[in-house]
């Protein structure tokens, strides 16, 4: 067990976990963004580390990763505010395989544990190529938390499910991240994860509205909310703003837990 | 089959490049795809078809034709394998054709594809009306306007064409929402990727579909007496055109050269790294983000390279040398002048290599095969107003 997996599993008993996204170094007070969503409830935070071709985004996360690399925004840059914010709930870091590769993928393990982060979501890294990341970030007490897709037959959920740690990405779409009407294939995905392992599930990709968030919290452990806050940020919310749009989310699944 | 240009182990590594990168989302495709792919290569019946397509809508085999003029000024004998006269322009087709006719195997009823220059999205547009499959090209916003009688044409076979708004909207950018688009579409529609990159399977497959080049070309230079070629040389952008030929020589002692741009030059100046689903050579900065890739030719403006030329360079098996804009120009017009042959900007970078290295590097009267991969019909517009100074 990682300490993520320690403490989702915990969290699970407690409540439907809220992990919003961020991009690191988007604004200059990006942290300022974080620290209002935790006090507005968020669980997890999800952060971005950008990179030039975000394969799995849609526009509005690319408009955002582009921005921040006009900001200079680096591994390093990240984590090192990261380490600076020192925020209480986990933190999950969402980058693509070559930052990683490039930094050097002991090094990266070693500078991300030091920085307080959690875990690790490499969306370019499927299981066949996963074991010199997942090994070395696991050696760092970093976990690696894998996606299952609508298109993931149940073999592959179930070889997912015994590699993911601290929790399941459960893409409710076969859809790079974005807005979205509904939460799609939800159900059926978070079934098989079920079926496949006792790991946390949680909804992404496309989660828009509050009551998306409040189905998807009676469907899966938590919801990860995305392009819908980025774009606020984008339209140049305040964090004051954002704070109480993480709440409205937050009431969301609360109520969905009291349905349950 | 090669020794040397064998199939990549059974995770797509061509020594420690290739493998797939994808988004779960994608893998159980690129899965089925290896399947499909394995199961119709071994399938006489499907070979057969792939060669009678070729055949008699293909335009192969193209000819080899010995260059005299130039050969004579250069003091080295050349010969030019002429995918120039294949259909639509270029070696392209040979991949089109292969990838269409297992979309269609696969029960799939669409492709998609990206397209820098054109080239690639005009084959596929072409292979897709033919076999009656739907189709839609991804071309960068800056392409679509540097190349708008392309864009034309791939509407006039029936293609929809997407101009790509991301990122630095040329070729790579086209890459990433063609892959983007799949993940939405994947169990309908193939993607039709234009040269050796790309998650495993299809550097490999890509491979095979255009080592009819070099096999065809092996057997063209007895005929004229050549048992084996000093060197085989070829442009390299993704590297599509130079693995097919290559392929035909592998296991042979031909030396085996290609010529990338000089400000695309991922052997030259790239690193490891991962993008495209592939591990290869990429232009990158100091913190692993994709540097763009300059050169004179759309086609040869990928800041990466196929992952098996980067393993043939770090076996040694082949040589990678640049060329910079400005000698391409010319080699060109010698090319033109001497043989009546324009040849596509891509391919004049091999030319130009020859203009430099014959006598030095290519030691007098050594036998080259030159891969002419394609012709200068889409360039010449852009090559009169760099020849009148307009650009």
């Amino acid at each position: 067990m990682t300490s993520l997996d320690t403490r989702l599993r915990d969290l699970r008993t407690r409540r439907k976990a809220l992990v919003p996204y961020f991009i690191g170094g988007l604004t200059e007070d990006w942290t300022t963004y974080v620290s209002a969503s935790i006090l507005a409830g968020a669980d997890v935070i999800e952060v971005g580390v950008p990179f030039s071709d975000p394969m799995m985004d849609g526009p509005v996360i690319q408009a955002g990763a582009l921005r921040a690399l006009g900001n200079a925004a680096t591994l390093e840059s990240i984590c090192h505010e990261l380490s600076a914010a020192s925020f209480e709930v986990p933190i999950v870091v969402m980058t693509y395989y070559n930052v990683l590769h490039h930094f050097g993928l002991e090094r990266s393990a070693e500078l991300l544990a030091q920085s307080g982060v959690a875990g690790v979501i490499v969306p370019d890294l499927a299981i066949e190529e996963l074991t010199p990341w997942r090994d070395v970030a696991t050696a760092a007490d970093v976990s690696s938390v894998l996606m299952v897709a609508p298109s993931s037959p149940d073999e592959r959920v179930r070889r997912i499910g015994e590699l993911s740690q601290g929790f399941v990405y459960a893409a409710a779409r076969m859809a790079v991240t974005g807005q979205a009407a509904d939460v799609g294939d939800a159900s059926r995905v978070v079934g098989a994860v079920r079926a496949a392992c006792d790991t946390p599930a949680y909804v992404g990709i496309g989660i828009t509205t509050a009551e998306h968030a409040r189905e998807a919290a009676t469907i899966g452990d938590g919801v990860i909310v995305g392009s819908a806050l980025v774009q606020r940020i984008l339209d140049g919310a305040s964090a004051q703003e954002l704070e109480g749009a993480i709440s409205t989310f937050r009431r969301a699944l609360d109520q969905a837990s009291s349905e349950a | 089959m090669s020794a040397v240009m064998g199939p990549p182990d059974a995770g797509g590594h061509f020594g420690t490049f290739g493998g797939r990168f994808v988004p779960e989302a994608l893998m159980p495709a690129c899965l089925e795809l290896d399947a499909a792919f394995r199961d119709a290569w071994g399938d006489p019946d499907f070979v057969a078809e792939y060669h009678r397509t070729l055949r008699e809508f293909g335009g192969r085999p193209t000819p080899v034709t010995y260059l005299g003029r130039l050969s004579e000024r250069l003091g080295i004998s050349v010969y030019a394998k002429r995918e120039d006269l294949a259909h639509t322009g270029s070696h392209k087709i040979n991949n089109v054709v292969g990838q269409a006719l297992l979309t269609r195997r696969m029960g799939k009823t669409r492709v998609i594809a990206e397209t820098g220059a054109g080239q690639h999205g005009v084959a596929t547009a072409t292979a897709a009306a033919r076999l009656g499959l739907a189709c839609t090209v991804y071309m960068g916003e800056v392409d679509t306007v540097r190349q708008a009688l392309n864009v034309f044409r791939m509407e006039l076979l029936g293609a929809t064409v997407v101009p790509v708004t991301s990122g630095s909207r040329t070729l790579k950018d086209a890459v990433n929402e063609a892959l983007r688009e799949w993940v939405t579409c994947v169990a309908d529609t193939h993607y039709c990727i234009g040269s050796v990159m790309g998650p495993h399977p299809f550097p490999w497959m890509v491979r095979e579909f255009q080592s009819v080049i070099g096999v065809e070309a092996a057997n063209q230079l007895r005929e004229f007496g050549v048992t084996t070629p000093d060197f085989v040389v070829a442009c390299v952008g993704g590297g599509s055109n130079a693995a097919g030929v290559f392929a035909g020589f592998a296991d042979s002692s031909a030396q085996l050269i290609g010529v990338e741009a000089a400000g695309g030059s991922a052997v030259g100046l790239g690193m490891p790294g991962v993008l495209h689903g592939m591990r290869s050579l990429l232009l990158q900065d100091d913190h692993g983000q994709i540097e763009e890739a300059y050169s004179i030719s759309a086609g040869l403006d990928y800041p990466g390279i196929g992952p098996e030329h980067a393993h043939l360079a770090d076996l040694g098996r082949a040589r990678y040398v640049a060329v910079g804009d400005d000698v391409v120009i010319e080699a060109l017009q010698v090319l033109s002048q001497l043989e009546g042959i324009i040849p596509a900007l891509e391919t004049a970078h091999a030319v130009a290599w020859l203009l430099r290295a014959a006598g030095d590097e290519i030691p007098a009267r050594s036998t080259v095969l030159l891969n002419l991969s394609g012709r200068g019909d889409k360039d010449v517009a852009q090559v009169r107003s760099i020849l009148r100074g307009e650009s």
